[in-house]
C-alpha cells in the first residue's frame, strides 16, 4: 500500500525581551542557578503576574510576519499541569484567543514553491529546568517566565524534507523580526512533530505520534523519516499506530516510546483571573507592522530586480539575516555588488563552515571587506594578494588598506619596472624561453610564476603576461 | 447528573497531586455528588444569549508593564525558604524511587 | 483604659495633644490582648517586641498626625507580610516565617505608620464562613464564646469586637468580611472589585478576593479605606479610580436617596429579628428623607451554586502553587517527587480545602466545563446586569447582611435555607465586582449581633459611606460592647 505523510509541527521560540513576561526578572540565557528570579516566578503566594507590553509587541510582529491575522481581543488562559518545573501548577497560555491565526508562510523544495498554514501564534511562559541527578532532581528557575511564542502549523506538510524546509524558513522570518535569535543549542527555538500516515487518496488523517527531544533541524528530519518508515511498517504488516509520544534517539537513529497518550491529559484550560484582557486596536497594529523590516523572500526579490544579482546568490545571502544585512552594508560601503555577494557565499562562508563559527563571532567586518574588495577592483592589489589580505581580515579585522600599504603589497603595474624583471627572468631560464618558441604553452604559465615570485606576487598578472610574450617575441 | 465514584475523585486527587485515603474518597464522592446535583439547578436556565463573565472587572483592559529588568530577591534568599536545596537548586525527591 | 469607645480620630487628637504616646496606645492593645486573647482566639501570630519598638521609633521622632501614624491594627493571615510568618490557617505554610515581600496594603498600611499588632485568624485559605477550618485555632465571637465569629474573616472580626486592635483588614470573597462584620457586631467593607490592590493577597478566587478595613466605626472605616486604595501597577486588576474623600462624603445626609430592597433578601431563612430590624432600618431612612421600593433580583437565588461553581474552579488552580518545593512544608513520608507532592498536599491542606480543591477540579475538566464553570460565569453575567439595571433607578440596594446571627460553634445541623440565605445576601456582590458595606443593625434576643448590609454600584464607596454614617448615627447599635461572656466563663 501507498502512504501519504502528514506532518504537522509545534514551534517554540523564546523571544528576546530584557525582562520576562509576567514579571520584572531579568531574561537571558546562562546565568547563575535561581538568580533571575522574583517572587512571582517562583509562585509564592499572593503575587500576581502583569505582562510585559514589549512581550506582546514581539509576539504581535511574530505574528504579522508569518502572515497572521492579528487579534483584536485576545486574552490569557491558565492550563494546569504538575510538575516542580511549573511553580504555580499553572502555566499562562492562551487558548481561546491567540494573537494570532490563520497565518502561512511559503517553502522551496526542490525548486516548488508550497504554501504551509500556520494554524495560531499565541504567548505563553516558559518553565524552569529540571535536572536529574541519582537519587533526586535540583530545579533552576531562572528561565520561568520568560516569554514564549509557540507556532502551530496546519498539518500541511508531506515529507520530512518539507518539515526542514519550512523550520528553516521559520526560523529565517523570525530572526528577520530580530524578536528572537533562534538558537536551538541555547533552547531558545524548540520543535515538536505529529506525523501520521494515510493511504494515499484518503481524506481522514491516520493517528499521529509526536516526536519530543528534538535537538537540530537535521534530526527532526531524521526521526520524522524514521518514524515515517515504522508507521509505514506497522500499517502494511495491518497494524495500528497507537497514539504516543516518542523522543529520537540520535545514536540509535531511531524514535524510542515517551508515553502513551491517555484521557488524562487535560489541562482544564480557563481565562486567567489575574490578567485582565487585551484589547489590540488599528493603532497599535499598525505600529508594530511599520516596525516589521524587510522579509527574507521581499529581499531575496530585491536582490534579483534591483541589484540584479543571480536568483542563486539571492536565495543564498537572504538565507540568513545575519549574512544579508552583512551583505547589505558591504555594498553600503562601496564594494561592487557581485563581488561582495561571490566573497560571502565562498571565502567568507567557507571559513565560518571551517571553524562552525557565526558571523558575528568573526573579526571581519563589512567596512573591511568593502575595503578589500575595492583595493582588488582598483588594481591595487592582485587577486593572489587579496588572499593573503583577507586571510588577514578575517582572522583579526586588520584593515586592507593599512596591512597592503604596511606590508609592501601594492601591485607593481610600471611597464618599465616590469620590463626589467621580465629580462632578467628570461635570461635565466633560457630553456623555458625554448620551450615556449617549441609550443609548450605550459612554458608561459613558469615563467610568469617566476616574475610572480620575483616580485613577491605583486607584479600585475595580466601585464607580466603580455610583457614576457612580447619580449620573448625579440629575442 | 451522573454521581461521582470515590474512583473518580482518587483520579481527580491524583491529577492535583493530593493524596487521599480511601475514606477520604468515599466521603468527598458523596459530599461532591451533592453539591453537583445542587449546583444542577443552574441548568433550568437558558443562557445560549449570554456571554460569559470571565474576569472581576470586564470593563477594563490594557494594562501592561514596561521591558525594565530588575533584580527583586537573590539566590540566597529564595532558597532558604526552601525545604531541601542543593548548589543554588531546589531539590526534589527523584522522580521515581 | 482600652481601645473601646475611642475612634481613630479621638485617638489621634489624644496623641496630637500629648495625653498619650503611640506606647501607651499600643501598650492598651496588648493589655487588652492579655485580657482577653485567651478566650477569643483571633490571632494566629502576635508580634510585641516588633510592635513596641515601632511605637518607640514613633514616639522618639515625635508624633505626627497623619497617615494612621501609631494606630494599632490587625492583619488577617492571607495577606502576606514580610516581617510576620503568614500561615493563611493552614499547616502547610506553617514555617512560611519569610515570605520576602510585603503585599501592597501592608506596605500601604506601613507608609501610613500604622502599628501592626499581629496576624489574624482565619477559615483556611479562607475557605469557610466560621473560622472554623483554621488549622490552628477555632476563634470565638466576643458576643458569646460558644458562637462562632463568622468568617472567613473571623480573626479579623473578633480582633477588633474584642478591643484588641483598633482596626483590622479582612478579605472578602463570597462575604467574608461583611458576614463576620455582621456576626460580631462592627462594620465591614467589601470594596469595589480592583479598587485595592490584590498584590500579596493569597488568592482564594482571584476573580472575587478583594481586601476591606474591618472597623468599629464607619468613620474609621472610611479612614482606613482611604489610606489603602489606589491603582497598584502589580496588580493588573486594580483600577485608576478618582478616589474621592471617603471621610469627607461623610454627611449624613440621605435625603432623596432612592433604596432598592430586593424582595429575595428578605426571603425563607431570615430570622423574624432580622428582618423586623431591617424594616425599622428602612423606615428610620424615610423618616431621613429617603425613598424605598421593592424590587427583584431573581437571578440571586442562583447566587450559591453560581459562586461554589466559580470560586471552587479558581480555587482548586490558585492552590496548586502549594507543593512543597520553594516554600512551605514538605511532608517527611515520601522518597519519590510524585509522592512528595501528594503527601505534603494531602497532609497540609484541610478538609474542607481538599473538598473545594477537588470540586473546582472537576468542574474545570473539559468534560463538564461547559456544565458547570461556564454556566457560572454566564450567571454571573445574568446577576451583574440585574445589579445594572437596578442601579440606573437606585442609589443603593439594602438589605441584611446575615440571615440571622452567628452560629454556635461546631453546629453542623444548620437549617439548609440558612445556609442557601446566606449566600444570597453576599455573594452577588462578589460576582457583580459591586462595594457592600455591614452595619450593626441590631441584637438577637440571646444578645447577639447583625448586620444591614448597603450595596453600592461600582466605585460608591463614598454614598455607601454616607449613607451608613447616616444610620450608624441614627441608631445606638455600634455603642454596645460586648461582655466576652458563654459557656466559658
Ligand atoms: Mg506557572
Ligand atoms: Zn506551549
Amino acid at each position: 500500500m501507498n502512504f501519504e505523510t502528514v506532518i504537522g509541527l509545534e514551534v517554540h521560540v523564546e523571544l528576546k525581551t530584557n525582562s520576562k513576561v509576567f514579571s520584572s526578572s531579568p531574561n537571558g540565557f546562562g546565568a547563575e542557578p535561581n538568580s533571575n528570579i522574583s517572587v512571582i516566578d517562583l509562585g509564592y503566594p499572593g503575587t500576581l503576574p502583569v505582562v510585559n507590553e514589549e512581550a506582546v509587541n514581539f509576539a504581535m510582529k511574530a505574528a504579522m510576519a508569518l502572515n497572521c491575522d492579528v487579534a483584536t481581543d485576545t486574552m490569557f488562559d491558565r492550563k494546569s499541569y504538575y510538575y516542580p518545573d511549573n511553580p504555580t501548577a499553572y502555566q499562562i497560555s492562551q487558548d481561546e484567543k491567540p494573537i494570532g491565526e490563520n497565518g502561512w508562510i511559503e517553502i522551496e523544495v526542490d525548486g516548488e514553491t508550497k504554501r504551509i498554514g500556520i494554524t495560531r501564534l499565541h504567548l505563553e511562559e516558559d518553565a524552569g529546568k529540571l535536572s536529574h541527578e541519582g537519587d533526586s532532581s535540583l530545579v533552576d528557575y531562572n528561565r520561568q517566565g520568560s516569554p514564549l511564542i509557540e507556532i502551530v502549523s496546519e498539518p500541511d506538510i508531506r515529507s520530512p524534507e518539507e518539515a526542514y524546509a519550512y523550520l528553516d524558513k521559520l526560523k529565517n522570518i523570525i530572526q528577520y523580526t530580530g524578536v528572537s535569535d533562534c538558537r536551538m543549542e541555547e533552547g531558545s527555538l524548540r520543535c515538536d512533530a505529529n506525523i501520521s500516515l494515510r493511504p494515499v487518496g484518503q481524506e481522514a488523517f491516520g493517528t499521529k505520534t509526536e516526536l519530543k527531544n528534538l535537538n537540530s533541524f537535521a534530526f527532526i528530519r531524521d526521526g520524522l523519516e524514521y518514524e515515517e518508515k515504522r508507521q509505514a511498517k506497522v500499517l502494511s504488516s495491518g497494524g495500528e499506530i497507537d497514539q504516543e509520544t516518542r523522543r529520537y534517539d540520535e545514536r540509535a537513529k531511531k524514535t524510542i516510546l515517551m508515553r502513551v497518550k491517555d484521557d488524562a491529559d487535560d489541562y482544564r484550560l480557563f481565562p486567567d483571573p489575574d490578567l485582565i484582557p487585551l484589547h489590540i486596536d488599528d493603532a497599535w497594529k499598525e505600529r508594530i507592522q511599520a516596525e516589521i523590516p524587510e522579509l527574507p523572500d521581499a529581499r531575496k526579490q530585491r536582490y534579483i530586480e534591483s541589484l540584479d544579482l543571480p536568483a542563486y546568490d539571492a536565495e543564498v545571502l537572504t538565507s540568513s539575516k545575519a549574512l544579508s544585512d552583512f551583505f547589505e552594508e558591504t555594498i553600503a560601503e562601496g564594494a561592487d555588488t557581485k563581488q561582495a555577494s561571490n566573497w560571502l557565499m565562498g571565502d567568507v562562508s567557507a571559513y565560518m563552515n571551517k571553524h562552525l563559527k557565526e558571523l558575528d563571532e568573526l573579526a571581519i567586518t563589512s567596512e573591511g571587506l568593502a575595503k578589500m574588495i575595492k583595493l582588488i577592483e582598483d588594481g591595487t592589489i592582485s587577486s593572489k594578494i587579496a588572499k593573503r589580505v583577507f586571510a588577514e581580515l578575517i582572522e583579526k579585522g586588520t584593515d586592507p588598506e593599512a596591512y597592503v600599504k604596511e606590508q609592501g603589497l601594492v601591485q607593481i603595474s610600471d611597464e618599465g619596472q616590469l620590463k626589467e624583471v621580465v629580462s632578467q627572468v628570461l635570461s635565466e631560464n633560457e630553456q623555458s624561453v625554448i620551450d615556449f618558441k617549441e609550443g609548450k604553452d605550459r612554458a608561459l604559465g613558469f615563467l610568469v610564476g617566476q616574475v610572480m615570485k620575483a616580485t613577491k606576487g605583486q607584479a600585475n598578472p595580466p601585464m607580466v603576461n603580455k610583457i614576457l610574450k612580447e619580449e620573448i617575441e625579440k629575442l | 447528573m451522573t454521581r461521582l465514584s470515590s474512583e473518580q475523585i482518587k483520579k481527580i486527587a491524583d491529577a492535583i497531586r493530593v493524596a487521599v485515603t480511601d475514606e477520604e474518597a468515599e466521603k468527598y464522592a458523596a459530599e461532591l455528588s451533592e453539591q453537583l446535583k445542587v449546583a444542577g439547578e443552574l441548568q433550568d436556565l437558558n443562557t445560549d444569549e449570554v456571554e460569559p463573565t470571565t474576569h472581576g472587572n470586564m470593563a477594563f483592559h490594557n494594562v501592561m508593564r514596561k521591558d525594565e529588568p530588575k533584580h527583586t530577591i537573590t539566590q540566597e534568599e529564595a532558597l532558604n525558604n526552601a525545604p531541601e536545596h542543593e548548589d543554588g537548586h531546589f531539590k526534589v525527591p527523584a522522580i521515581m524511587e | 483604659m482600652s481601645l473601646f469607645g475611642y475612634t481613630i480620630k479621638e485617638l489621634e487628637e489624644k496623641l496630637h495633644k500629648k495625653e498619650m504616646s503611640v506606647s501607651e496606645l499600643v501598650d492598651m492593645s496588648f493589655d487588652r490582648i492579655n485580657e482577653v486573647e485567651d478566650d477569643v482566639q483571633a490571632f494566629i501570630t502576635i508580634d510585641e517586641e516588633h510592635a513596641k519598638s515601632q511605637a518607640k521609633q514613633i514616639d522618639e521622632a515625635g508624633y505626627k498626625k497623619e497617615g494612621l501614624t501609631g494606630l494599632p491594627v490587625g492583619i488577617k493571615d492571607n495577606i502576606v507580610t514580610k516581617d510576620f510568618r503568614t500561615t493563611c490557617a493552614s499547616k502547610i505554610l506553617e514555617n512560611f516565617d519569610s515570605p520576602l515581600y510585603d503585599a501592597t496594603v501592608v506596605q500601604k498600611l506601613n507608609d501610613a505608620n500604622a502599628v501592626t499588632i499581629g496576624k489574624l485568624n482565619l477559615d483556611e485559605f479562607a475557605m469557610g464562613s466560621t473560622t472554623e477550618t483554621s488549622a490552628y485555632k477555632v476563634t470565638r465571637n466576643p458576643w458569646n464564646l460558644d458562637h462562632v465569629p463568622g468568617g472567613s474573616s473571623g480573626g479579623s472580626a473578633a480582633a477588633v469586637a474584642a478591643g484588641e486592635v483598633l482596626f483590622s483588614l479582612g478579605t472578602d470573597t463570597g462575604g467574608s468580611i461583611r458576614q463576620p462584620a455582621s456576626f460580631c457586631g462592627i462594620v465591614g467593607m467589601k470594596p469595589t472589585y480592583g479598587l485595592v490592590s490584590r498584590y500579596g493577597l493569597v488568592a482564594m478566587a482571584p476573580s472575587l478576593d478583594q481586601i476591606g478595613p474591618m472597623t468599629q466605626t464607619v468613620e474609621d472605616n472610611a479612614r482606613v479605606l482611604e489610606a489603602i486604595v489606589g491603582q497598584d501597577k502589580q496588580d493588573a486588576t486594580s483600577i485608576a479610580a478618582d478616589i474621592e474623600s471617603y471621610t469627607k462624603s461623610l454627611t449624613e445626609d440621605v435625603k432623596g436617596l432612592r433604596i432598592a430592597v430586593p424582595e429575595e433578601y428578605l426571603g425563607a431563612g431570615v430570622s423574624e429579628e432580622v428582618r423586623e430590624s431591617v424594616m425599622n432600618a428602612l423606615k428610620m431612612f424615610e423618616l431621613l428623607g429617603a425613598t424605598v421600593d421593592k424590587v427583584s433580583l431573581p437571578h440571586s437565588t442562583y447566587a450559591a451554586s453560581t459562586y461554589k461553581m466559580i470560586s471552587s474552579a479558581e480555587g482548586s488552580t490558585a492552590l496548586g502553587r502549594f507543593d512543597g518545593i520553594r516554600f512551605g512544608v514538605r511532608s517527611e513520608n515520601a522518597d519519590n517527587m510524585i509522592d512528595m507532592m501528594k503527601n505534603s498536599r494531602g497532609e497540609g491542606f484541610g478538609e474542607e480545602v481538599k473538598r473545594r480543591i477537588l470540586l473546582g477540579t472537576h468542574v474545570l475538566s473539559s468534560s463538564n466545563y461547559e456544565t458547570y464553570f461556564e454556566k457560572a460565569q454566564k450567571l454571573r453575567t445574568l446577576i451583574s446586569k440585574e445589579f445594572e439595571t437596578i442601579f440606573s433607578t437606585y442609589d443603593v440596594v439594602i438589605g441584611p447582611t446575615t440571615p440571622t446571627t452567628a452560629f454556635k460553634i461546631g453546629d453542623d445541623s444548620i437549617d439548609p435555607l440558612v445556609k442557601k440565605m446566606s449566600d444570597i445576601l453576599v455573594a452577588p456582590v462578589n460576582l457583580a465586582g459591586l462595594p457592600s458595606i455591614s452595619v450593626p443593625c441590631g441584637f438577637s434576643e440571646e444578645g447577639l449581633p447583625f448586620g444591614l448590609q448597603i450595596i453600592g454600584n461600582h466605585l460608591t464607596e463614598g454614598t455607601l459611606y454616607r449613607v451608613a454614617h447616616a444610620y450608624e448615627r441614627a441608631t445606638n447599635h455600634h455603642k454596645k460592647r460586648p461582655m466576652l461572656g458563654g459557656a466559658n466563663e
